[in-house]
């Protein structure tokens, strides 16, 4: 059965991003005169506000901010995982983002928990970073 | 001399809503000129005193059109429910500058019947799952609980308050009492929040009729003063549910807005609250500092929202919880009929003063005096 959930909207900002996610990289802007990361990718650093930045490596690595569990069908490809968690982590570079925890029951998630990223590949271009326990060998 | 040039510059002086409800025969500009013509009847004014006009929700051409206004001064504010306090803040600083003298904000909604969806659509997370601002609310007050150890129990006594106010409101949607018992046992939409930690979308319509301090003298009903506002905005982190609570912005809201009043905390008769979702009161709460933060859910117990019961009684009419999902439009109104007096079986006795409060990106308050 093909892939049915929603996919991420590609632009020019983001597509660096979604292309090393590909390849099981997970990598974010850098402010060259800061060193500040963010995400999701612009065209500009929110600290000096020019072009100057480079895309750097991440670690992957960070902890659960929070973390819900959806049990409202809004989409339908989501349908028959629900209810499914969503956690919110910090990276330890500085972002935070969003994503799914694969390895636990939903309840058993917790603040502060730490996590790695690992890659789902979904479809034959996109591969959705999502997050395990740190050293579970996920 | 007050020390902030718009303190009592400008002056509610005509509320209209109308029923709250599905009305499929009508859309949001029929909704919006109901209540526009019922806060022009409540004010004592015509649609030709009109030479200000700040819509939401509806198109300006349109309505413009449809009503024949063809005002010196015109805005139609974004469509999130923290530009209803924004649209009266910029009437307010519109009549203190002589750029109009009599403004109309109109706000028509016709969300139930044309099937809004508040999530499901393309959204930089919905490849996770994660839609609906419901959701993202349910984010937040998860950390919230983490820090503090709130619970969801501490939100059902916010949502039972608001349900004991609606059952004395006859335009409120739902009347039917609840208990703490019942609102836990109410099912998840996003865990950590339950069904009935949300709001109620409903088609409807308010309008409120602003003027200047002279102006409102020979008017029909007495005037409801905007003694003080103010806002901060962070969208520092706009892409993610708001770490925080919004806590800054709303102290920062919190050191101004009383001062530019010159009615201090503990001068407010009740409170208006935006409560699209319970944790937003909290949030509110805490940050204007009617408690220190991380006790709003000890703070909400016990009554203290209630009429009747309560130091601060909150959101009388029921609220977006359990009136309507006016997005603040319909609790600014209820504000203005509390302080003429008009309230009914939910009136706050001797109501002098009330204070509105917004906990969002767009951070507000907005205080009201007869």
């Amino acid at each position: 059965m093909s892939y049915n959930k929603p996919l991420p909207a590609i632009d020019q900002w983001n597509k660096p991003f979604w292309d090393a996610c590909k390849e099981h990289r997970l990598i974010a802007q850098r402010c060259d005169a800061s060193g500040k990361v963010w995400l999701p990718p612009g065209p500009i650093s929110p600290v000096t506000r020019t072009d100057k930045w480079s895309w750097v490596d991440l670690s992957g690595k960070g902890q659960v901010s929070s973390w819900v569990v959806m049990h409202q069908r809004y989409f339908p490809g989501f349908a028959d995982d629900l209810p499914y968690n969503i956690v919110q982590v910090t990276l330890d570079e500085g972002p935070t983002i969003i994503a799914n925890m694969v390895d636990l029951k939903d309840r058993d998630i917790k603040v502060g928990m730490r996590v790695k990223v690992v890659f789902d590949d979904v479809t034959d271009t996109i591969s959705l970073p999502k997050f395990a326990r740190e050293g579970a060998g996920a | 001399m007050p020390d902030w040039s718009m303190r009592d510059k400008a002056c509610i002086v005509g509320v209209g809503t109308t029923e709250y409800g599905s009305f499929p025969e009508t859309d949001a500009y029929g909704l919006g000129a109901q209540a526009l013509n019922a806060a022009l009847d409540d004010a004592g004014l015509t649609c030709a005193d009109i030479d200000g006009l700040i819509v939401n929700r509806i198109a300006y051409e349109r309505f413009s059109q449809l009503t024949n206004i063809n005002p010196q001064y015109m805005l139609a504010t974004e469509m999130h429910g923290r530009f209803s306090a924004v649209s009266l803040m910029l009437a307010a600083q519109a009549l203190a500058t002589g750029a109009a003298n009599v403004v109309a904000l109109v706000y028509g909604n016709n969300g139930k019947s044309s099937r809004m969806q508040y999530g499901g659509g393309d959204s930089l997370w919905a490849p996770w799952g994660l839609t609906s601002p419901g959701a993202s609310h349910a984010m937040m007050f998860r950390e919230h609980m983490a820090a503090f150890g709130t619970t969801s129990e501490d939100l059902a006594h916010i949502a039972v308050a608001f349900r004991k106010h609606a059952a004395l409101n006859p335009s409120a949607v739902m009347r039917k009492p609840i208990t703490v018992e019942e609102h836990q046992a109410s099912r998840f939409i996003c865990e950590p929040l339950r069904l009935l930690d949300y709001c109620l979308i409903n088609d409807g319509g308010v309008a409120w009729i602003m003027t200047t301090p002279e102006r409102a003298k020979d008017l029909r009903k007495k005037p409801v003063y905007v003694s003080g506002y103010a806002r901060q905005d962070d969208f520092s982190q706009a892409s993610i549910p708001t770490p925080g609570y919004w806590y800054p912005s709303l102290q920062t809201v919190a050191g101004k807005v009383y001062d530019r009043a010159g009615i201090g905390r503990d001068a407010i008769d009740g409170l208006m609250i935006y409560d699209n979702f319970t944790p937003t009161v909290l949030f509110a709460l805490e940050g204007m500092g009617f408690c220190k933060q991380g006790e709003g859910g000890a703070f909400v117990r016990d009554g203290t929202l209630e009429l009747g019961r309560g130091r601060w009684p909150t959101n009388t009419s029921g609220g977006h919880l359990s009136e309507s999902y006016m997005q603040g439009w319909a609790l600014l109104a209820e504000a203005a009929k509390q302080l003429r007096g008009e309230c009914g079986d939910r009136q706050i006795p001797d109501c002098r003063t009330i204070q509105y409060i917004c906990a969002t990106n767009v951070s507000s308050s907005i205080i009201l005096r007869n």
